[in-house]
């Protein structure tokens, strides 16, 4: 069957719709998918090869994920044909795709916390009455030895580090058998390290015959791993193209619609005077660990300070220990500035923060949790805005025409997509959610700029004009801290970067002299030391 | 002090069955996933109907000229509460299964009409019957304490382990079978799951409103049995105006304290009878009844303030507890 088969598809390696459907783990064609009033999928095809690793690229909202869900039996497509091994086949349930040996490891995990890892692995799986904890541990074992992982099947989820509780999700997919693999955004919550050590398992998985999908935004990741590309936008197949026949501006300009230049700016600007100063900063968790371990740091105007780290290694508490939300248990955190001419010099640890603002700290924090936290969802564009500003009015009635007046400017000026400044925020998509947070907080000209994951979810488009607007803030004098996930943006962006590792500042780089590796590395351990997480 | 002391113990246990029994049927309804508040309803509703359907049966036999079964009135009366507390139930998961209902709402609901049905049809056909409806003696001795040779004689040891009617021993074996149901059988694995988080238990291919269903049912079921034994026992066969009342709120509060472990549930429930029952077998001069009476309600709003104190993974309510599950939910 092979060899016939193979050359069969060599003959037709142009024409990539025309493929062998026998060749074919999957062909879904036609395929439609409306949300309400949005339209996710568009009349979209998808040829997966057998035993090749096919990129599923497109930025947020292309539809990416939708497609795949269709095919592990999340959604039911309105329209169109999915065909699995060259046969027709309808996908009503993720039971109906597992039979149909599809799989798909979720970019948040399917896992719950209470159960271990062979409990989360042996779920809705048909067997005797009793689970056999002694013969599933084996089998997992089995599992991991052949493909290369590392597993404890007696951990409990909860336990688990991120990258763990991926592992206990691929496991989960291998263990019923699957041999079409989907793995949506798999690297987004991975260190470069963890990284290529999935790479690894995937390249190994692929020698064994299994065929995958792998859903990203990623370009050097779809260049590094994946045999061929199809690229999704605005819920529309726009091609598909052999990884070693493009690179990187042709799959953005497929992505995007246009070509785009992929260089962060990085004004070069003569450092401003100490905005803050952060001194041995301790935050306890509510079980009394230690999130945040002795931090300390400097922040100056008229740069970009980016803190990087695996998530969960206290950048959370970090931000809001700084603005007053996170209980410190010692430390202190001086703010420098000015108000009016005079000089303004405030220790801000366990002081409150209407206080701090009337004495002149002028400091704004965009938090990684933007309807929770940063808006109120259910609110217009300018009570969004009033709620940072409507203490300065002192009548009994509110002001509504200066905010709705900023709003208005923020929607011309940040190219906000809303009907108006009554446009309710939660209705938004993220990436204008996000304009509006923080050109809300950058409306009052503050001295130091805290932004956690700023374009976290964003498309490349915002994603660009978020970081012109935090540049701009840097040209203006602020004081910037940027939070982020993705170590290539923290790089080109930052004028330093300090990297946290549990709880701990491991170091803190130029970082237009140290190399991704490095600060991967110290990610993962403190200079000097162990490696405290795997 | 001694006799005063196993008399406590075993009228804690008689007074703890009931709300053993209520929960553990909620204890299974919410592993499921599904807060249902509606436990004092589904009691009610078991106790007037296991009531009545022994009254019948008596009736029917009597009626022939022939004397009735004890054992055969029993089961009547099991399976019709446990039909009956499943029915409220299967009410509750059309609501909130199908439709997707506010979960609280509804179990509130099914209380309020539980209470009413329970009330209105003991009075209706107390009415029928001529003033109440009263078992007969034979079903009252099915449902008195079992006499097993030489082991119930023994002393102290007889009184507080062999002195009980069947209930309490289905009961327990319930208790003990659903343990192991939870933390050995795959379809307890799967239920547990699905309580904790839908989205992934459907992610893995289980059915998950199938598994609520039946959760739901069979739990609102169990809970129509401890009514059945509030008429049955406690008041000896005999339908009082509002029995149930207060019981099915111990049982729910009864589940927190037994963070939804159902051999935890077997011991709280003693304790918690023996508050009930407390002021008949220990008196303090100069208190008055009525401080006996809320003692059990007061250590309830301490457990509940206690357990939320307390922060376990392990020991928490199960996660999706109290929300619905719609998979195209974006």
């Amino acid at each position: 069957m092979e060899s016939p088969a193979h050359t069969d598809r060599r003959a037709q390696e142009q024409d990539l719709t025309e493929d062998d459907p026998g060749n074919l783990a999957v062909s879904m064609e036609h395929v439609s998918k409306s949300f309400g009033k949005v339209l996710a999928n568009k009349d979209v095809q998808l040829q997966l090869r057998q035993g090749e690793i096919l990129a599923l690229l497109g930025e947020n909202g292309s539809g990416k994920t939708t497609l795949m869900n269709m095919l592990s039996g999340i959604y039911f497509p309105d329209y169109g044909d999915i065909h699995v091994h060259g046969r027709k086949v309808t996908i009503k349930s993720p039971k109906d795709a597992f039979d149909l040996g599809i799989g798909m490891i979720h970019q948040h995990f399917k896992l719950i916390p209470v159960l271990s890892a062979a409990e989360n692995i042996v779920l809705g799986q048909p067997g005797g009455v009793v689970v056999s904890r002694r013969s599933l541990n084996a089998d997992i074992r089995e599992l991991a030895t052949r493909y290369g992982f590392e597993i404890d099947p007696a951990k409990k989820v909860y336990d688990m580090s991120v990258s763990e509780k991926q592992t206990v999700e691929i496991v989960k997919v291998l263990y019923r058998g699957a041999d079409i693999l989907i793995l949506d955004e798999p690297t987004a919550v991975l260190t470069p390290h963890e990284t290529d050590k999935l790479f690894a398992v995937l390249r190994n998985m692929k020698e064994d015959g299994k065929s995958i999908v792998i859903i990203t935004h990623k370009l050097h990741e779809v260049l590094a791993i994946s045999d061929r590309v199809e690229i999704l936008r605005k819920g529309e197949f726009i091609g598909v193209v052999e990884t070693a026949q493009t690179d990187q501006s042709q799959l953005t300009e497929m992505m995007v619609g246009r070509p785009v230049s992929l260089r962060i700016d990085r004004p070069k600007l003569p450092r401003g005077e100490e905005r803050l100063t952060v001194q041995g900063l301790t935050c306890l968790s509510s079980y009394g660990v230690k999130v945040v371990d002795d931090v300390g740091f400097s922040a100056y105007g008229g740069e970009i300070l980016g803190i990087a780290g695996i998530a969960g290694s206290g950048q959370k508490e970090l931000c809001e220990a700084i603005v007053g939300l996170y209980p410190a248990t010692r430390g202190s955190v001086v703010y420098r500035g000015t108000k009016d001419g005079a000089i303004v010099r405030e220790q801000l640890l366990g002081r409150r923060p209407k206080e701090l603002t009337r004495k002149g700290v002028s400091m704004a924090f965009v938090p990684e949790d933007r309807l929770g936290m940063g808006l109120v969802a259910s609110m217009d564009i300018t009570d969004n805005v009033m709620l940072r500003s409507y203490r300065d009015n002192h009548s009994v009635f509110v002001d509504r025409k200066k905010p709705q007046t900023l709003a208005g400017h923020l929607i011309e000026d940040l190219e906000i997509v809303a009907s108006g400044p009554e446009a309710i925020v939660g209705r938004l998509s993220g990436g204008n959610v996000q304009k509006v947070l923080l050109g809300r907080e950058i409306a009052r000209s503050p001295g130091v700029l805290i932004v956690a994951y700023p374009v976290r979810g964003l498309d490349i488009n915002s994603s660009y004009k978020i970081y012109d607007l935090l540049n701009e803030q840097k040209r203006k004098g602020a004081a910037v801290i940027f939070v982020g996930e993705d170590l290539d943006v923290l790089m080109e962006i930052s004028d330093r970067l300090m990297v946290l590792c549990g709880g701990r500042v491991s170091g803190t780089v130029d970082p237009q002299k140290a190399t991704k590796e490095e600060v991967g590395l110290m990610m993962i351990q403190l200079a000097g030391s162990e490696a405290v997480a795997s | 002090m001694l006799d005063t002391t196993v008399a406590l113990l075993v009228a804690a246990v008689l007074a703890g069955t009931p709300l053993l029994l209520g929960a553990l049927g909620e204890i299974l309804t919410e592993r499921s996933g599904n807060l249902n508040l509606g436990v004092e309803g589904m009691m009610f509703m078991g106790a007037i109907t296991g009531l009545i359907g022994s009254f019948f049966y008596e009736q029917a036999v009597i009626g022939a000229g022939l004397a009735p079964s004890g054992a055969l009135s029993a089961l009547i009366a099991l399976l019709v509460s446990f039909l009956a507390g499943a029915f409220g139930a299967l009410i509750y998961g059309f609501l909130t299964i199908t439709l997707r209902a506010n979960q609280n709402v509804t179990g509130l609901i099914l209380t309020i009409f539980g209470t009413g049905f329970g009330n209105f049809f003991g009075e209706y056909f107390g009415l029928k019957a001529g003033g109440y409806i009263a078992v007969s003696k034979a079903t009252k001795s099915a449902f008195a304490p079992i006499n097993i040779p030489y082991l119930s004689d023994l002393p102290v040891v007889g009184k507080l382990f062999f002195s009980y009617n069947w209930m309490v021993y289905f009961a327990i074996a319930l208790a003990i079978a659903m343990a192991w149901f939870f933390f050995k059988s795959r379809v307890g694995l799967n239920l547990r799951a699905v309580g904790e988080d839908p989205a992934a238990a459907d992610a893995a291919g289980i059915n998950v409103s199938r598994y609520r269903y039946f959760a739901t049912v069979i739990g609102g079921g169990i809970c129509g049995i401890g009514g059945m034994y509030m008429c049955m026992v406690t008041t000896s066969g005999v339908w009082v105006h509002g029995c149930v009342s207060g019981y099915g709120w111990l049982a729910v509060a009864l589940v927190i304290f037994a963070t939804w472990r159902p051999l935890r549930g077997m011991v709280l429930a003693v304790i918690f009878g023996g508050l009930m029952v407390m002021r008949m077998y220990i008196s303090i001069p100069g208190l008055p009844a009525q401080i006996y009476e809320m003692v059990p309600y007061v250590i309830t709003i301490l457990v509940l303030v206690i357990t939320s104190i307390r922060q376990s993974k392990e020991h928490a309510m199960p996660a999706s507890c109290g929300l619905n599950y719609f998979r195209e939910d974006r």
